[in-house]
């Protein structure tokens, strides 16, 4: 139990997988530019990367370990990550148009997100079993959550700032992210 | 051997892939607290970038184009897992302080956008140069903001302590929200730059150079990519 409170809190708020790990930036400054998008695009993220260090640990500890392949897995992961997210498209398309509608614009991008590897390989790195990484699947992708719609709030605010033209776009975007990770190293006094 | 020099010049200067391209954003952020950490990443992503340009090179034509994409990837994914027991076998010091970023070579849009973008539709020997300058290019990039970095929060240049005694290091540099401040001003100074150019020119130009996942997928990134070729499959 207490390992498992460590990993959800270390997960999620101490090293955030963006501010801290700098997985998934491309997502997290494109989408951000307002809240309903960024929480779309953080479902979307929390739906694969959960699926996604399901399976890969699965398969990693039951086919890759046995036959002492454990090598071959970053090219492994890497495959059935896109062959995955392609997979959750096509179901969600085909069983449930609703959730289609509302995560299927951002699914294609994902595997863009190096945090879907990201997550993947420090699940075999920390010797996390089925269930561990899972779960540290589904709580590095709530930090993500978290963070990215933070963001997109500061940066609907931000519109109505005026700013010198040369910080106008990423350089503004950046420093807020700069100091949100400042705030969030504040989490590392929790574990 | 025109053409060598020319794709060195583009790689390093011209379509410099962190300062010009802004391509491959994670590890740039990620594994420059140091300049020792930059150099090993570069020139990690440079042997990737130089055999994988080489070896879609020679399978361009061989490669059917529906699935180029997962071709493509299972190449550059080899030639990192080769690179990174390399790594782990002779400068273990550098495989540890990089750690997860090596395997994550894979998913850097600079690989797979040259291969996309150059060398499948090169020959062998103008995409090894390519890769080379890109690869340079990138180390430059990363290795330059690797030095602010570590000058300003730790005193130092390559372990190297320069700065005089009085200097009180600004920790926060090495830290996480360092990366995001040095990269925030190095595109505030290129976007200075630009507006300024703009007006010599008596144009009014936006000051605001965007790079969001179109940046990536323009230069055909792993997902974008990957979905618009399988798309392509089932079509057919």
């Amino acid at each position: 139990m207490k390992t498992l409170l460590l990993i959800t809190i270390g997960s999620a708020l101490v090293n955030n997988v963006v501010l801290s790990q700098f997985l998934g930036l491309c997502p997290f400054l494109g989408v951000s530019k307002n809240v309903k998008t960024a929480s779309g695009m953080g479902a979307a993220v929390i739906f694969v990367i959960t699926i996604s260090s399901f399976f890969t640990s699965l398969i990693y500890q039951f086919l890759l370990v046995p036959l002492h392949l454990d090598y071959l897995n970053t090219i492994v992961f890497i495959l059935v990550i896109a062959a995955l997210v392609q997979f959750v498209e096509m179901f969600l398309k085909k069983k449930s148009q609703g959730l289609y509608q509302s995560l299927g614009v951002y699914l294609p991008l994902i595997t863009t997100n190096c945090a879907v590897l990201g997550v993947a390989l420090t699940n075999v790195q920390n010797d996390y079993n089925l269930l561990y990484s899972t779960i540290n699947g589904f709580f590095v992708a709530a930090g993500f959550t978290i963070a990215i719609v933070i963001m997109a709030g500061i940066r609907e605010k931000i519109e109505y700032n005026d700013i010198s033209p040369a910080f106008k776009g990423m350089p503004i975007v950046l420093l807020t992210a700069g100091l949100m990770a400042m705030a969030f190293i504040g989490f590392s006094g929790l574990i | 051997m025109n053409k060598a020099v020319e794709r060195l010049f583009n790689g390093i200067v011209k379509e410099n892939p962190t300062f010009v391209l802004i391509l491959g954003m994670c590890p740039t952020l990620a594994v420059t607290t140091s300049a020792m950490n930059g150099v090993g990443m570069g020139l990690a992503t440079t042997a990737v970038l130089i055999m994988s340009n080489f070896m879609i090179s020679l399978l361009r034509k061989v490669i059917p184009d529906g699935v180029r994409m997962p071709a493509f990837i299972v190449i550059v994914a080899s030639f990192v897992t080769i690179v990174q027991f390399l790594m782990e076998g002779f400068v273990p010091s550098l495989y540890e302080s990089l750690g997860i970023y090596i395997p994550l070579i894979v998913v850097n849009c600079i690989i797979l956008g040259r291969a996309e973008a150059y060398a499948s539709k090169n020959d062998p020997f103008s995409s090894i140069f390519d890769g080379i300058g890109m690869g340079l290019g990138f180390t430059v990039g990363l290795t330059s903001i690797g030095i602010v970095r570590e000058l300003i929060g730790a005193g130092s240049v390559f372990g190297f302590h320069i700065m005089p005694e009085v200097y009180e290091p600004v920790g926060i540099f090495v830290l996480a929200p360092g990366a995001f401040f040095v990269l925030a001003a190095l595109i505030a100074i290129q976007n200075k730059v630009k507006l300024n150019m703009a007006k010599k020119r008596g144009e009014s130009a936006e000051g605001c150079m965007d790079f969001d996942c179109q940046s990536c997928s323009n230069h055909a990134c792993t997902g974008r990519k990957l979905t618009e070729s399988k798309t392509e499959e089932e079509q057919a």
